[in-house]
């Protein structure tokens, strides 16, 4: 369970997050939304490290994250993507995944110089290990082509499987839909499906209500920086706070 | 592929008959500074050209290696050539982890700006440290390396000397760069967030492509010494460092093959303009060739040529080969930051 308890952010004076506390379940698809500013992306950025909360406390399982670095996060089990695309633009989509898989290799220093059986053996392992996030993900056609050189849609599916590859326990995910097509948009959800299958706790950020209904078992409501509801996306579409909240708005519940 | 062997095979005969056919001994005085030279190059294409960190302050690691092999084989001490040549890198090495912790924090032209002040700092420690260094006046003296019964003296042994030790460089940095490591220090170069949230620890990997591009440098510095014979403060000048990034760049820095094409070419492209153009030329010509180099090359020698036989072989009807995995330009910024 990620444990989120009085979380707050501030920015100089401006407040960004004003203490919210929410749980996510093992093993479900939580979705956190919000109108632009809410404070979305800044509780990711505060759960995974990369910005240090002004008070508050995260947990995944009980282990406490707050003040950790990012990678050491990662190491708990705690993977994220990035709203922005974000891949290793110059590396091969195969090497994407392989540097996904960072975690799962062990060889140090002195056996990578020597180059020992055991460091060899591991490397065969983690290639064969990529080979099936790429498979997992539908990117084996890909393999040997620049992550920069892909279409938009694909190379976020290539910030997928380098999470993927990680193996999270938890995933968060930002925007993952942004920019997508119809089309690209229903293989995705597909996608987060199967990786929810592979007992992976999901957490998305998103825009798309379509998307988020159809997909989330539970959604978070942010707005200015508090949570404004919690629950079934039937409870979220019905709620009088929310709709106030997207009144006017594009991107209204559907 | 066999392109590529043929390469390899054709550089390494020649570079193993070199004293038959090189004649003349000054030149093969250029192969053996080329081959010191290969060694600092391979050296800070790690930092370079793999982690995307400039150390402008290389030429001080070469210099705390060349004094380190220098003061452990004069007397009082009075070591052999192989307790003090891992002794020289040892001491690089600490002086890398040292810059290491301290400047990585902040990377970049940070890192730039502290490795120039370290090159400064320890330059002045030279010159001013009378008692030990002996000042501008340098060390003479210094030992030839002796192996068992014989003493490596005449510039053919010690061309194979060298030979064998940029050999072994080459080796350390083919098997960091293609492991679990060198993924880390390439995922670090290419998008530093995005690294870290896989679990990749920047600072542990950037220290240690600081520490191990640090000792290579040192080996070098200790080579140097013990073929001249000879240290002096000015084994921390500048232009050392500039040569070493204009061989890194110039040869494809993040390759294995371009610091080696650089370090041969920027090595004897000086010594072949002293004999053909007047003196008052030679610099001007040297940096002709470079800037038509870094012009016309952007990405370096080696992935020019890398480029340019994948696309002849794809008109030939040849099979399709993955894509260069060299990089651009040199960045000098930091990753983006996370949304």
């Amino acid at each position: 369970m990620l444990d989120v308890s009085d979380l707050r952010v501030e920015f100089g004076g401006v407040v960004a997050l004003a203490g919210i506390s929410f749980r996510v379940q093992r093993g479900t698809i939580t979705s956190l939304i919000g109108p632009n500013g809410a404070g979305k992306t800044t509780a990711f950025n505060a759960i995974t490290g990369y910005l240090r909360p002004t008070r508050g406390r995260v947990a995944w399982d009980g282990d406490a994250l707050g003040g950790r670095r990012p990678c050491d996060i990662a190491r708990r089990g705690v993977v994220r993507t990035f709203q922005r695309t974000s891949v290793f633009p110059a590396l091969s989509v195969f090497d994407n995944v392989r540097t996904g898989l960072h975690l799962r290799g062990a060889a140090g220093f002195w056996s990578v110089l020597a180059r020992t059986a055991r460091m060899r053996a591991e490397e065969t392992r983690l290639a064969a290990a990529a080979d099936e996030v790429l498979s997992f993900v539908g990117l084996a056609h890909r393999r040997d082509e620049r992550a920069d050189q892909l279409p938009y849609g694909e190379q976020r599916l290539v910030e997928l499987a380098v999470a993927v590859a990680a193996r999270p326990q938890l995933m968060l995910l930002d925007e993952p839909a942004a920019g997508m097509t119809g089309a690209e948009k229903e293989r995705l959800v597909a996608l987060i499906r199967k990786i929810r299958e592979r007992d992976v706790t999901v957490l998305v950020v998103e825009h798309d209500m379509r998307l988020v209904m159809g997909l989330s078992e539970i959604v978070i409501v942010l707005n200015h920086g508090r949570v404004i509801a919690e629950g079934v996306p039937a409870e979220i579409r019905a709620h009088p706070e929310v709709i106030r909240a997207y009144l006017g708005s594009a991107d209204a519940p559907a | 592929m066999i392109a590529r062997a043929a390469v390899t095979a054709l550089g390494a005969g020649a570079a193993l008959t070199a004293p038959w056919w090189v004649a003349n001994p000054y030149h093969l005085h250029v192969l053996i500074m080329a081959a010191i030279f290969t060694i600092l190059a391979l050296s800070l294409n790690l930092l370079l050209g793999y982690t995307g960190q400039l150390s402008l302050g290389h030429a001080a690691f070469f210099g705390i290696g060349a004094y380190t092999s220098a003061l452990l084989s004069l007397p009082p001490l009075e070591w052999s050539f192989w307790i003090a040549l891992p002794a020289a890198a040892a001491a690089a090495a600490l002086a890398g982890w040292g810059i290491g912790r301290l400047a990585l924090k902040l990377r970049g032209a940070y890192f730039v700006l502290v490795t120039i002040s370290f090159a400064g700092v320890i330059s002045l420690i030279s010159i001013n440290w009378m008692a030990l260094t002996n000042g501008p006046l340098g060390l003479p003296g210094v030992p030839a390396p002796t192996l068992g019964p014989w003493t490596l003296r005449t510039k053919t042994t010690y061309w194979y000397l060298v030979l064998a030790a940029a050999a072994l460089a080459f080796v350390v940095c083919h098997r960091l760069v293609r492991s679990r490591i060198g993924r880390a220090l390439v995922a670090l170069r290419e998008n530093e967030p995005l690294a870290e949230s896989v679990g990749i620890d920047g600072t542990r990997y950037l220290v240690l492509a600081a520490v191990v591009s640090a000792a290579m440098a040192g080996v070098g510095g200790s080579l140097y010494a013990h073929y001249t014979r000879f240290v002096s403060p000015e084994v921390f000048l500048f232009s050392y460092t500039v040569t070493m990034v204009i061989m890194v760049i110039a040869g494809g820095q993040g390759t294995l093959a371009g610091p080696v094409v650089g370090a041969l070419l920027f090595t004897v492209l000086p010594e072949v303009l002293r004999e053909a153009v007047a003196w008052q030329w030679q610099m001007l010509a040297y940096g002709i060739v470079l800037v038509v180099c870094v012009f016309f090359l952007p990405r370096g020698i080696v992935p020019s040529i890398v480029a340019a036989t994948r696309r002849a072989a794809r008109t030939a009807g040849g099979p399709p080969e993955m894509r260069s995995g060299s990089v651009g330009p040199l960045k000098m910024r930091r990753g983006p930051a996370p949304e």
